[in-house]
């Protein structure tokens, strides 16, 4: 074993965007037949590294040796000849091109398509039955669910001879019996000699599927261990480089009167597919709802439709007052009027204009508020004061009104959207993906808020694809999936293995393997969609 | 941080643009087997050492300032009207009805007539394709380019069947009345003593004009709307979600726009012809491109590169007067500032931003 | 109207068509690659210039189109310079290219004739002449047939043939080959692309490439073919019209050919008919002009159908994660 090439090998890589320092004299070393896990926080420079390996981008220094050879990687023609496959957390797939095609795009045999795509067609069928990753390869991408997608791109890197297979955070757009399929594929994997490298930022998998881990942090490896030799708590603390609470300290929920109420809401796209089927819930003053849910299952239709933003039919009530889902009433100014803040899931896509200034984002959707108004003109003196109070009290940094959004990091931009939604006092307030993209500092602080905004009264509603996250914050947790609400539970009694089946679509324990179950409701998803699509 | 300060982004790559479309301007001269130098000279010679010639420039200029301003206000918001030729003819088209057939006492009432019906002919005009892209998608830049030619082929319907006055063979409208007449540059500014811009097309619209940037400054940067405008501009979901209507914005924006290609026939329809032509716009419509991307959308760096297209015109009719180079070089030079400060742009910004970026690193 | 002048106006829509059909399929290439491209109409104008000057100086009509080929193809040049390297705005680029030639084509076209900005009028071997089919004229006795194959389908320049032959030649190229799979590939989602380790620039510089060709073969039909000769500003639209019937087509091969013809019915009529007496009611021929246009709108409107575009087009490419 030790005289053995590692199949990887990077010495001291380095990389620089201008004056930001993405990756410090990295190295590390992956044996054969093993899977390695990176983790680290977001911005810690691990995807800048995979990048680097696949020829995106070019190192400023370092070496890669790959089986014990030294390898230039200058493009991902480069990368793929060197055996390295990559499966980008974002599939890079042609939408509306078959499994087929996708598959030998850029592996073609020859000019003509013909010869190429029944080679791939008996090749499929044995990768299928070798590794379980069995999908049907005359479907267009489109219509295969995100686990499937991710089938074809591991089934690409594949079909291309990769020996080394890198997985780009493969489980968050999956539900955990999707991601415990995907993770008996990379034992497969391994078992047959292929060497994994997984990045991400959950520990569990680390923990559960691992021979090896990297931890990052700010663009450096700070330690490589033995999976069997660490636990979570180091790990965490390893990535954080102090020690981090992974729970938020708070009392008992004392909920109020009912502020928000939701019945049979519907909304059906523009492509004919329905993204909410009926959902119902109450929400009340003095309490957290968490919605859980895998991506993609109507949370964010649910929060456009009550931040005013999407149009939908059923009855919203907010403080007993129905409030009209769609035509002119149906606006984000409406809503605001009403009492709902709305701190968006994206906030580079919604929740901010980048290029605007920091006093001008904070006013955002509250710029018709008289207080701003002076005459038929804007009252930018009174905006940018009003804004300057409102950094400092969020402890934004930098704390200067006139810098453009998109030079603030992700979490000092969060809190200027958290500040501009919460100082507006309103009695509910949504909340998506309250710390995507957040450093773990800004995440305790914005976590505080929104316990301290609930003990003060307020009804929140907070979306998640976290499920640490729901669980520290909410007081009750709905479970979403496929537009429907699966069912409420109280989130001290309730545990992540059965909102994970939940997640999937099982409401019952159906005992034994739940696999089946789950491939047969994701089945009868894709099958609706299929049909509404049509 | 930003990798470029703020006025290397505003004055710098837009100047560095301009030297170059000039430069492969003096190539192209020199191609045709003339001198550049010698061209300059003619051109300055002609457009701004005598009064008259300024007479000239700033004529030109007042409508590329109105469609600069059309196209930057549009471009504000995300859209690119290249109609602002087919809503100048519109534009034209109110002018010459109002002139026509209402009775107006004095210039100073029929000129805010004529600028009313200019307006709202041009702002019409802009409303079908707006009204297309905000509720059925289909592109702005597409419409307004067949706009342009279903606007020439109505001006030639109307003048040939409508407006053109019995027994002539011109397709034009009837000369407009005496009291719309606008006062010149000439009748503004000389005296007997001192006769200044002598036959030069220069009239009181240049101030309209003017008064257009001033309120397109408020509008863009001070309002309410110039804030949703500019919102819309940057990310359609994000005005979504601030409750900025995007069919409204998109319509909003495209009347005015609409509105401020128009009055530009308030000044070659009413201040120079005085009278409906058949072709009046004279690509100007066009070059406002040029001048918006040149003027980095801003009011003052419109005018200025309004001023200087209105050089270019002026000089250009100057050279083909003089040599035997065509007034179609203009059409060249514009095309190389469109490409130049549009298209090509970081071609000059990213070699900047990385000089900026190696001078901070020298500096800390 | 009668058959014979029925075949008339058949036949002029043919040559009318023509140019319309290769332009639109020069777009195909470019904007099924992801690269808009509203500067077909001057990459045509530059064209229709090189080949009538350069076939008025060398009395070679076949030198004429291979200079109008390279007039074209530098501004795509230009264009790919403009969109894919410095990933520039890809509408601004079309229109400095429409004003590029619409300006150069009069300088150059002044400086070299001094015909106030036209080319000599082409005679003899300096056009694209008509071709006779075989057995056209023993044919034409046969009823109905024989007038269309001696009126309506023989009788054309060779770029005519040429450019219906085009049609089948790109539903083949995009639908079944490597570099068709590809080029779609690239216009729908340049990532995947990329990540499979093929340059998304090469592909987008090929597509512009064949755009430049093909608009390049168009110029040289409408200056040695249809016209005899060069004259300002001769393109007169049809690269604005032909880029409504690619929208119209939805960016497939078989459908531009109908588009194509469409327009050039349409095109056809106008320029036989002035004024048009339907049943008492007068169409002026101002209409007529006015209705290419007016049907493009109506059908971006979505009115006949929602168009949906390449996803990726007109975004210039940047590498992401």
């Amino acid at each position: 074993m030790t005289d053995q090439a590692p199949a990887i090998e990077l010495r001291g890589i380095s990389k620089a965007f201008g004056p930001v320092q993405a990756n410090k004299d990295i190295s590390i070393r992956v044996m054969p037949g093993t899977i390695h896990g990176i983790i680290g926080e977001n911005g810690a420079g691990k995807s800048t590294l995979m990048s680097i390996l696949y020829g995106f981008y070019k190192a400023d220094a370092g070496e890669v040796f790959i089986a014990g050879k030294k390898t230039e990687i200058p493009d991902s023609q480069a990368a793929i000849n060197a055996g390295i496959g990559m499966v980008f957390q974002h599939f890079k797939l042609v939408q509306n091109f078959t499994v087929l095609e996708n598959v030998i795009l850029g592996a073609e045999e020859g000019r003509l398509l013909r010869p190429s795509l029944s080679k791939a067609r008996g090749a499929l069928k044995k990768l299928a039955e070798e590794y379980e990753l069995s999908v049907d390869p005359d479907a267009l991408v489109q219509d295969l669910s995100v686990g499937h997608q991710q089938r074809v791109e591991i089934l690409k890197a594949l079909y291309r001879q990769a020996d080394i297979l890198i997985l780009d955070e493969p489980t968050g757009v999956l539900t955990p019996a999707e991601a415990d399929h995907l993770f008996r594929i990379l034992d497969n994997l391994r078992a047959e000699g292929k060497t994994i490298i997984l990045i991400t930022h959950k520990l569990r998998e680390i923990m559960e599927i691992t021979d090896t881990v990297s931890v990052m942090r700010r663009g450096e490896m700070t330690a490589t261990v033995k999976t069997a030799e660490t636990s979570p708590e180091a790990l965490a603390e390893l990535m954080v480089g102090r020690k981090v609470l992974l729970r938020v300290d708070k009392a008992p929920a004392r909920p109020g009167a009912k502020l928000l109420e939701i019945e049979n809401l519907r909304l059906t796209d523009e492509t004919g597919v329905q993204r909410l089927r009926g959902i119902s819930l109450d929400l009340r003053a003095g309490e957290v709802l968490g919605i859980a849910g895998v991506a993609g299952n109507g949370q964010s239709e649910l929060l456009e439709v009550l931040g005013g933003y999407g149009t939908a039919t059923g009855i919203v009530r907010v403080n007993g007052v129905e409030i009209p889902l769609s035509g002119t009433g149906c606006t984000g100014q409406a809503r605001r009027a009403a009492g709902i803040g709305h701190v968006p899931e994206d906030r580079h896509h919604d929740g901010l204009i980048l290029p605007y200034t920091a006093w001008e984002n904070a006013c955002f959707g509250y710029h018709r508020d008289p207080a701003f108004q002076k005459g038929i003109l804007m009252n930018n003196a009174a905006i940018r004061e009003d804004a300057k109070g409102k950094m400092e009290r969020f402890d934004v940094r930098p704390p200067n009104p006139n810098l453009a959004a998109r030079n603030f990091s992700g979490g000092n931009q969060q809190k200027i959207v958290l500040a501009r939604e919460i100082e507006h006092n309103p009695d509910i307030l949504l909340i998506g993906q309250p710390t995507r993209g957040v450093d773990i500092g800004a995440i305790e602080f914005i976590h505080q808020q929104i316990i301290r905004l609930r003990n003060q009264g307020k009804a929140i509603l907070l979306v998640s694809v976290e499920l640490d996250e729901i669980f520290s914050l909410s007081d009750r947790i709905a479970v979403m999936f496929d537009g429907q609400i699966m069912g409420f539970r109280d989130a001290a009694q309730t545990d992540q293995r059965e909102l994970g089946l939940m997640m999937a679509g099982i409401t019952q324990d159906p005992g034994g393997d739940p696999l089946a179950a789950i491939d047969a409701t994701l089945a009868a998803k894709e099958a609706r969609e299929a049909a509404q699509h049509g | 941080m930003d990798k470029m300060p703020a006025w290397a982004d505003a004055v710098l790559v837009p100047l560095i643009s301009l030297i170059l479309a000039a430069l492969l301007s003096a190539l192209v001269i020199v191609a045709i087997g003339e001198s550049p130098i010698e061209a300059l000279k003619l051109m300055v010679e002609g457009a701004l050492m005598r009064s008259t010639g300024w007479g000239y420039t700033l004529y030109y200029a007042t409508n590329f300032i109105f469609t600069g301003l059309a196209v930057s206000v549009a471009f504000h918001a995300g859209l690119f009207n290249i109609g602002g030729e087919g809503q100048a003819t519109l534009g034209g088209l109110g002018v010459a009805l109002v002139c026509l057939y209402l009775p107006w006492p004095h210039w100073s009432l029929a000129l805010i007539g004529a600028s009313l019906g200019a307006a709202v002919f041009g702002a019409l005009w802009a409303l079908i394709p707006a009204y297309f892209q905000a509720k059925r998608g289909s592109h702005i830049v597409i419409t307004t380019i067949m706009f342009n030619f279903i606007a020439a082929a109505l001006l030639n319907y109307v003048l040939v069947n409508l407006l053109k006055p019995v027994g002539t063979m011109d397709p034009a409208s009837a000369l407009f009345p005496p009291a719309t007449h606008l006062p010149t540059f000439q009748e503004m500014f000389s005296s007997p003593e001192s006769p200044l811009f002598r036959g030069a097309p220069a009239n009181i619209s240049f101030f309209l004009a003017l008064i257009a940037c001033v309120v397109v400054w408020l509008l863009i940067w001070r309002t309410r709307l110039g804030y949703e405008i500019r919102a819309l501009g940057h990310s359609e979901s994000a005005a979504r979600y601030a409750g900025i209507s995007p069919v409204r914005i998109i319509i909003v924006t495209m009347l005015i726009s609409g509105a401020l290609s128009g009055l530009m026939a308030v000044n070659t329809t009413m201040g120079e012809s005085e009278r409906l032509l058949m072709n009046a716009t004279e690509g100007a419509g066009f070059i406002g491109i040029a001048v918006a991307l040149m003027g980095r959308n801003h009011p003052l760096g419109v005018l200025l590169a309004a001023i200087l297209f209105g050089f270019l015109y002026q000089g250009g009719a100057e050279l083909a007067l003089w040599t035997n180079i065509p007034r179609e070089l203009i059409v060249v030079i514009q095309a190389l500032v469109i490409l130049f400060t549009g298209a090509l742009d970081n071609m000059v910004r990213i070699p900047l931003e990385k000089l900026f970026l190696a001078m901070r690193r020298g500096n800390t | 109207m009668d058959f014979l002048t029925l075949l008339q106006v058949l036949d002029s829509t043919v040559r009318l068509a023509t140019p319309l059909l290769l332009a639109c399929l020069a777009g195909l290439f470019s904007e099924r690659a992801g690269i808009f491209d509203i500067g077909l109409e001057g990459k045509m104008l530059m064209a229709a210039f090189f080949s009538a000057a350069v076939a008025s100086l060398t009395g070679s009509v076949w030198l004429g189109l291979l200079a109008g080929i390279a007039g074209s193809m530098v501004l795509s040049g230009i264009h790919g310079l403009a969109s894919i390297t410095f990933r520039g705005n890809q509408l601004i680029s079309g229109v400095a290219i429409n004003f590029l030639a619409a300006g150069l084509t009069v300088l150059i076209a002044q400086d070299w004739f001094s015909q106030g900005g036209r080319t000599p009028s082409l005679m003899g071997g300096g056009r694209f002449n008509a071709i006779t089919l075989p057995f056209a004229d023993t044919l034409s006795g046969v009823p109905i047939l024989g007038p269309i194959y001696a009126e309506l389908i023989s009788g054309h320049s060779i770029l005519v043939y040429v450019a219906f032959a085009c049609v089948p030649l790109t539903w083949w190229i995009l639908f079944r080959t490597r570099f068709g799979l590809r080029l779609r590939a690239v216009g729908e989602a340049p990532e995947a692309v990329d990540t499979a380790g093929v340059s998304v620039v090469g592909l987008r510089y090929a597509a512009v490439a064949i755009c430049g060709l093909l608009c390049g073969i168009a110029g040289a039909y409408l200056a040695t073919g249809l016209q005899a000769g060069f004259v300002k500003d001769m393109t007169a639209g049809r690269g604005y019209i032909a880029l409504a019937a690619l929208i119209f087509a939805k960016w497939r091969p078989w459908h531009a050919l109908s588009a194509c013809l469409l327009f050039g019915l349409l095109q056809a009529v106008a320029l036989r008919y002035q004024n048009i007496d339907l049943g008492g009611v007068i169409i002026p021929v101002q209409v007529m002009d006015a209705l290419p246009y007016i049907l493009t709108v109506v059908i971006l409107a979505g009115f006949v159908g929602k168009a949906i575009p390449p996803r990726a087009g007109g975004e210039p490419y940047v590498k992401e994660r």
